[in-house]
């Protein structure tokens, strides 16, 4: 093990009941960066990432955090070093941002001591963080979809991890708070270096906001890397079954993939299908 | 003005974020509950001013007073709200846990294996005259252990690698129907007089409390309340999910089943003393969430009042509103139970 990685498997085999979703996967994860697992429907990407926050044990193999077996550790602690924010999580009805946020501090907090300064300092800096201060008194439910994602990640925060694992922190989000949600995580890996690792649906995204791209397919990594260096046609044709062009970003310079298929065409004489 | 407190003693070691606006609520609730206890003691037959009540609660007052307040009166309206308050503690405990706005005692069999418990009691203690052939103080007893056997069946049933929430709800709402048909069975089988006597038992009356009932329920019901309180953060936690809980370090399936016990303990003492009085637990744990929002450290200490007032108050009811007749308090809390379950069920039939 090097210093460099935040999370490693080692023969991590995963399943529900007789189904193997992932098999024997040896697999590393640097520190301080972002990595984004991509792949197809029902590939294995979210199961792989709840294994890893130990809401799914394996049927064999290990996860390791920072070297340590993570199945080996008390809960609390892998709780203080990595906190994972599920697919479209709920909150019950009337909790106010603050009292979810607050409820980050759960690995920190004794039956007598609920409350700490550093309590206090942590959810302050979430709030700040995610820009939720003025919204903090507001019930979740009365939320936007944008502000509620930022409650949640604000929660997450509060956890004060030094490693973060999100599942579609997008879904059902329009594209201008998928962009605020992104940014704000990018923000955090660049400010805060915390080790950001989620599974994401876009691939255009996620070229431009990971540092360390994982595809995965058939119960492997089928590649993993900078995205610059990983996706190419050839991949996503492999990994998601879907023939495209791979072009630069104008504006990021990342890898920007163009799905072939149908459609209008008003590029006058040069139909893409010919 | 400041909506939260901070509370802190021993350098953090002890500290609380105080809720402004759930905390004056609270102490509206005690003061309320206060009220309706004294005068709930003070009227019947015999009407006695507050004032009074409170003198003889000190010690002062005629003997007359004295006798009919010590001896009549606050055994039957302690054991009311003590029930009220374990009923309504419970019932926003399971809701918590189970996700469900739905859940309550009756729904998910506890109260209706109290129920079979009491039946089967009368049904099998019995002789031909009718008379019990043991003392009628072992009832509370068949009554607690009735719930306590389907309590821990619907866990051991809805267990599969943990319970999870809608099993535990299906489990319970299948346990709670066969509950029903066992009762109304050994009903129709047995003599009319002790399906009328079980009926009463079933609506849930407090008529006839003692103060040995008392010195009982009281220690209990307060001890799991205090041990609910204790745990309210896992209740609130288990109410994010149970990947978020785990994920922040709860061992979810080890409260869940605390908590579970713990809320069986106090449905089982409820039922025992009070019968299976009915909405209490449900429509409870409703109110005290609109008034001091979800988080359970408010919401369990609200709730236990709200019902320790509404269960006085239906037995307040049920004894003076047709005096002499004696109506039980489970017929007034189903009064008003049954309406509010149909608008909680109308108001969520978009959701």
């Amino acid at each position: 093990m090097t210093a460099g990685q935040a999370i490693a498997t080692k023969d991590l085999t995963l399943s529900y009941g007789d189904t193997i979703i992932i098999n024997e996967l040896d697999l590393e994860i640097p520190k301080g960066e972002i990595t984004v697992f991509i792949g197809g429907n029902g590939c294995g990407k979210s199961t792989l990432l709840r294994s890893i926050a130990r809401l799914l044990k394996p049927k064999s193999g290990a996860v390791l955090l920072e070297g340590e077996a993570v199945a080996k550790l008390s809960t609390k602690d892998v709780a203080r070093k990595m906190a994972i924010l599920p697919q479209s999580p709920l909150a019950p009805e009337g909790l106010t941002v603050l009292q979810l946020v607050k409820q980050g501090r759960y690995p920190y907090q004794t039956w007598l001591k609920q409350w700490s300064t550093e309590d206090e300092l942590k959810v302050r800096n979430a709030l700040k963080a995610t820009e939720m201060e003025e919204l903090k008194d507001r019930t979740v439910d009365s939320l936007s979809g944008g502000q509620r994602q930022r409650a949640w990640i604000a929660m997450t925060l509060a956890q004060d991890t030094d490693t973060i694992l999100l599942d579609e922190p997008t879904t059902y989000l329009d594209m201008t708070h998928q962009i605020e949600i992104l940014d704000l995580l990018f923000e955090l890996n660049e400010k805060e270096q915390r080790t950001i690792i989620m599974v994401l649906h876009d691939l255009n995204l996620a070229c431009r906001y990971a540092h360390n791209i994982v595809a995965i397919k058939d119960q492997k990594v089928f590649a993993q890397g900078k995205p610059e260096h990983v996706i190419n046609c050839g991949l996503v044709k492999n990994v998601f079954g879907m023939e495209c062009e791979v072009t630069i970003d104008p504006l990021f310079g990342t890898p920007l993939c163009i799905p072939y298929g149908k459609g209008r065409c008003i590029l006058k004489g040069q139909g893409l299908q010919g | 003005m400041k909506k939260y407190y901070n509370f802190r003693l021993l350098g953090d070691k002890v500290s609380f974020l105080v809720n402004r606006k759930a905390l004056i609520t609270f102490l509206f609730l005690a003061a309320a509950a206060a009220g309706v206890f004294v005068m709930s003691t003070g009227t019947g037959e015999m009407k006695i001013s507050p004032l009074k009540v409170v003198q003889v609660f000190f010690g002062g007052g005629s003997d007359m007073e004295k006798l009919i307040i010590q001896s009549f009166r606050l055994p039957r309206i302690i054991v009311a709200l003590m029930v009220g308050m374990a009923l309504a503690a419970a019932g926003g405990i399971l809701q918590g846990i189970i996700r469900n706005p739905l859940a309550s005692p009756d729904i998910i069999g506890i109260t209706g294996g109290a129920s079979v418990a009491v039946v089967g009691f009368l049904a099998f203690f019995s002789d031909k005259n009718n008379a019990l052939t043991v003392s009628i103080n072992w009832m509370p007893l068949a009554a607690f252990a009735g719930a306590a056997i389907l309590a821990f069946l619907v866990y051991f049933l809805a267990y599969k690698d943990g319970v999870s929430p809608i099993r535990l709800v299906l489990i319970g709402i299948g346990l709670a129907s066969l509950t029903k048909a066992l009762t109304t069975l050994m009903m129709v089988f047995g003599p009319i007089y002790q399906a009328s006597q079980a009926n009463i038992w079933i609506t849930g009356t407090v008529y006839g409390s003692n103060w040995d009932n008392v010195a009982i329920l009281v220690p209990w019901t307060l001890v799991f309340l205090v041990l609910a309180f204790v745990l309210s953060r896992n209740v609130n936690i288990q109410e994010l999910g149970d990947d978020i809980a785990m994920g922040v370090g709860s061992t979810v399936q080890k409260y869940r089943f605390l908590l579970l016990m713990v809320s069986t303990a106090l449905i089982g003492g409820a039922v025992a003393f009070g019968g299976g009085i009915g909405f209490v637990g449900l429509m409870a744990p409703h109110m005290a969430r609109r008034m001091v929002g979800s988080a359970f450290g408010a919401l369990l200490p609200a709730s236990a009042l709200i019902g320790g007032i509404l269960v006085m108050a239906a037995d307040l009811i049920g004894r003076t509103l047709f005096s002499p007749l004696e109506i039980p308090a489970g017929v007034f809390t189903a009064s008003i139970g049954a309406p509010y379950f149909i608008y909680l069920l109308f108001k969520t039939r978009n959701a």
